[in-house]
């Protein structure tokens, strides 16, 4: 079996990251000019990636399905971003980051690249004031922090509810002041169809102008895929409508391994599901765990009355009620991270103690927040004996201001006033840990190709924790690719501009434009959203929060299946000369047919319980954590990267051992 | 409920485009009107015909992607929400709803209900940032404390989703709430005060040569802003712009 080289730099962990910066090879700025990269995706990796690359002076070309950048869904991130500045003077350094995002990760990342994004987290903070991001601010003028699930310190930056489009739109500024200068070409309503490799080096693209159907041949000395995760494989998801695995899938399919598919966060709080027509699900921010409480009755009189309507939850007492995070781990009680709450909400689900009707709900409580903050502030106000109506007005105020667009956004969807009545909750499909595997340089496994983002696997191991999204994907784009792929470059100045008039354009060129006829004339019985329905259902139930051995053959077999019955009975309507949604949504969908098949193997394999993976057959029999996961570090403290070899059921596992130095294995416990 | 749908169909840029008229059936109360419009094009896709086009993409009121003229009104007849937000509560029982493209000089038709909306880009290209490279040299983020009630309100600013709605509103198709809500977020934060004359001439000299109107005070925008922008931010670039003219 080939063994992967992660390229890890010797030396201490402390100082890898440094000392790699002090001896890569540099390319000169009049050598920039000569040079073009290629950058799929413009979120917050993408376009921090573009922006920066821009600036050292290369020829960017940047492209988005949307019709501007600043519509990708890092723009949809709530809560906030992490970094380890310890501006509260709670104990916060690089080191507590690392430790916390390797043990929230369930130990199954890489730890020189942890430690790298943890070193970099602050200057990301800089960065994006100097960029004019409003961050709050707490009386003082100085930057204010939250909590997040999983550790025990304040270091989670935020603006409002919306810290993602806050960020999102920074990144975007900076591109605009590329864009204007001409360093980079923007490719907007343009959607990647696949990648092309000349002498085994990636070289260029083949996309598809999403309004006029005209397929466009791209080069460039290097190709960055900055596309994103693939939770729409479960077809119901928080990501956005086109949010989709095609960039990722294809770069796989020519050559790039993919790593931990099986490693999916599903996420604690979102809105419960109402109906068969429902196109999306809705997160509400994890920060709302900082002052909710999380609960179902205890009696399950209790539930069937209020299913029923016969009760409100408000009718029931506190001896009446289960707080079962606070119950089940009294350390962490509703900070757990993200698997375990997703976990424990689906264990009182499953146990029948659902309050809504379709049993999949559990509340989401702020009464005893209101009431904190309310006696706090009558208490500053000078008030010694406030009425009952006075704390609640006081602390809804304060509720109010924290979290007050979700609140208002949970009010819209359900038509409920959450500070009268509990908002309902239930875990859903929120971000993919998996991806195309990279090396220490974000370089897949194709010379000249990088991956970066969610669309790569590197840094958030099985389970990611609350905020560190939006900074693996600014560390990744900022800081850490701008280095890397310099290093690479040097390399090529002396290469020229690519031409697209060679065969191997052809040849890819050709087989985009065979599989778009296809798809116009295929006629066949059922749409696009039929088959991906089909295929998220496969997943969720087989391949979900619980994931058992003869679940997941049903689940391979099942997903082959229905992609053979895609191929003969799918139809698209339209031509492929026009702007044509369908169409797009055929391409989309044909990839998380083979996807989901991979993802179901890969969790198969893995036959130990760890992060977002849960396997049934690996859980604790006995003592404090009996009923808890599992992990099997002597067997399985590895990185499953898959070649592509055809059908996805034939594809070649690579193991990339992971080493623990600097950390050690522990299990981890928030009890 | 059941529905009839009078939605704006146009093959292209160059085609003349109608009003087209569908019937729903069994609509839940529950459902966004995009997955509204999600059960019409199941339909049509199954009877051989065309979908109809419209942008979308987050369904949680961040992207700005989706548009959409309801009834009269951008993003239809609910407050402070997009269409992707807006739920079919908001309408009854064997109502006629007319469905049309954002309507502006500046934004172009595309495709049905999709329109161009590349005007809004090049006006942020033209002064929509601070000019700070992301080399990650600059200073500690505490070194400037800004005020509480500063960074609060170029929040707000910065809440601006740029979907267009406020030019859509407009009688004079005026993109004054857009522009003036970028203007303002970087004009409070001491950051963005070093470029503030310039910035705001050149992005209002764009926002005049794409060809949006100019600000008669109506206040329609303000209506219709699905993240609520106040107007106070047209009077605050306004203040800018005589500014930066009289610096010269």
């Amino acid at each position: 079996m080939a063994t992967l080289d992660s390229k890890i730099p010797k030396g201490p962990l402390k100082d890898k990251w440094t000392d790699y910066k002090n001896h890569i090879d540099l390319v000169n700025p009049a050598n920039k000019r000569n040079i073009d990269v290629i950058v799929v995706g413009t979120g917050l990796a993408g376009g921090s990636a573009s922006a920066t690359l821009a600036e050292l002076g290369y020829n960017v070309k940047a492209f988005a399905y949307q019709d501007s950048p600043r519509r990708a869904h890092s723009i949809a991130a709530q809560g906030g971003i992490n970094a380890a500045k310890n501006y509260q003077g709670d104990g916060d350094s690089f080191y507590r980051l690392f430790y916390d995002t390797v043990k929230g990760g369930d130990y199954r990342s890489r730890e020189a690249n942890v430690y790298r994004l943890a070193e970099v987290s602050a200057n990301i903070i800089d960065q994006c004031v100097a960029q004019g991001v409003p961050f709050a601010r707490d009386y003082g003028g100085l930057l204010d922090n939250r909590s997040f699930g999983g550790v025990l310190v304040s270091r989670t930056f935020y603006a409002k509810g919306q810290t993602g489009q806050q960020l999102l739109l920074g990144a975007y500024s900076a591109m605009n002041r590329q864009i204007a200068r001409g360093k980079i070409e923007m490719f907007n309503r343009h959607e990647m169809l696949d990648v092309v490799l000349v002498d085994g080096k990636a070289r260029g693209i083949i996309a598809r102008n999403l309004i006029t159907g005209e397929i466009e041949r791209h080069s460039a000395h290097a190709v960055v895929i900055a596309s994103g995760g693939y939770g729409n494989v479960y077809f119901l998801s928080t990501n956005a409508m086109g949010s989709n695995a095609t960039a990722a899938w294809k770069i796989h399919k020519k050559g790039a391994y993919f790593a931990n598919p099986c490693y999916t966060q599903i996420h604690p709080t979102c809105i419960p599901r109402s109906g068969d027509y429902q196109s999306k699900l809705t997160l509400m921010s994890e920060s709302l765990r900082n002052d909710g409480r999380i609960w179902v009755p205890k009696n399950m009189e209790d539930v069937m009355a209020i299913r029923e309507g016969r009760k409100k939850p408000t009718d029931l007492s506190e001896e009446q009620r289960d707080y079962y995070l606070e119950r089940r781990y009294p350390a962490f009680g509703n900070l757990v991270p993200r698997d375990v709450a997703s976990r424990a909400a689906k264990e009182r689900c499953d146990a029948g103690y659902g309050v809504n009707k379709t049993g999949e709900a559990v509340y989401l409580d702020f009464k005893s927040a209101i009431d904190r903050y309310g006696k706090e502030q009558a208490k500053l106000k000078h008030i010694t004996n406030p009425t009952a109506k006075e704390v609640y007005d006081f602390g809804k105020a304060i509720v109010e201001a924290k979290y007050g667009n979700l609140f208002q956004m949970y009010e819209k969807i359900v038509d409920e006033n959450p500070y009268e009545t509990p908002m309902m909750i239930y875990p859903a499909t929120h971000y993919t840990m998996g991806g195309v595997w990279v090396d220490y340089n974000l370089m897949t496994t194709v010379d000249g190709l990088y991956c970066i983002g969610e669309a790569n696997f590197s840094d958030h191991g099985a389970n990611r924790l609350g905020a560190s999204a939006l900074m693996q994907g600014l560390a990744d784009g900022y800081f850490v690719l701008p280095y890397t792929i310099g290093d690479y470059l040097s390399a090529d100045i002396r290469t020229g501009k690519i031409s697209t008039d060679t065969k191997e354009f052809e040849e890819a060129e050709k087989e985009v434009t065979s599989r778009l006829d296809f798809f116009i004339n295929n006629n066949g019985e059922h749409s696009v959203d039929y088959y991906h329905k089909k295929l998220g259902k496969i997943m969720w139930n087989n391949v979900g929060m619980a994931r058992n051995e003869k679940g997941l053959k049903e689940a391979m077999s099942e997903i082959k299946a229905l992609r053979e019955d895609f191929w003969k009975n799918v139809k698209v309507p339209g031509d492929q000369n026009e702007m044509n949604p369908e169409l797009e949504k055929a391409g989309r969908v044909a990839d998380f047919l083979e996807l989901g098949e991979l993802f179901a193997k890969d969790a198969l394999i893995r036959e130990e319980s760890c992060g977002g993976h849960f396997r049934e057959e690996s859980v604790e029999l006995d003592g404090l954590q009996k009923g808890e996961a599992k992990r099997n570090d002597k067997d399985y403290a590895f990185v499953s990267a898959w070649e592509y070899k055809g059908d996805p059921a034939d594809a070649i596992l690579h193991k990339e051992e992971l080493e623990f130095n600097d950390i050690e294995l522990k299990q981890r416990s928030y009890k | 409920m059941n529905l009839t749908l009078k939605v704006w169909r146009q093959k292209s840029a160059k085609d003349k485009g109608q009003m087209v008229e569908y019937k729903v059936t069994e609509i839940s109360e529950h459902m966004s009107f995009l997955e509204m419009m999600d059960v019409l094009n199941e339909q049509l896709v199954n009877s051989g015909d065309e979908p109809v086009a419209f942008d979308h993409d987050c369904r949680e009121g961040i992207c700005g992607m989706c548009s959409m003229y309801i009834n009269g009104e951008a993003h239809g007849p609910d407050r402070g929400v997009t269409t992707c937000q807006l739920h079919m509560r908001m309408f009854k029982d064997g109502d006629t709803i007319t469905i049309e493209p954002f309507r502006a000089k500046a934004f172009p038709v595309i495709k049905d209900l999709v329109v161009d909306r590349m005007s809004f880009e090049r006006i942020q290209q033209a002064g929509g940032y601070i000019s700070v490279n992301t080399s990650g040299n600059t200073q500690d983020a505490n070194a400037i404390p800004i005020s509480k009630q500063a960074a609060d309100e170029a929040m707000d600013a910065a809440t601006c989703i740029g979907c267009g709605a406020c030019v859509a509103s407009c009688k004079n198709s005026s993109a004054m709430l857009f522009v003036g809500a970028k203007v303002s977020q970087y004009a409070l934060l001491p950051q963005g005060q070093v470029e503030a004359a310039d910035r705001v001439m050149n992005m209002v000299a764009q926002m005049d040569a794409e060809g949006f109107g100019n600000c008669t005070n109506t206040g329609a925008c303000e209506v219709e802003c699905p993240k609520g922008i106040s107007l106070e931010n047209i009077a605050r670039m306004n203040r800018e712009y005589l500014s930066a003219s009289l610096k010269g």
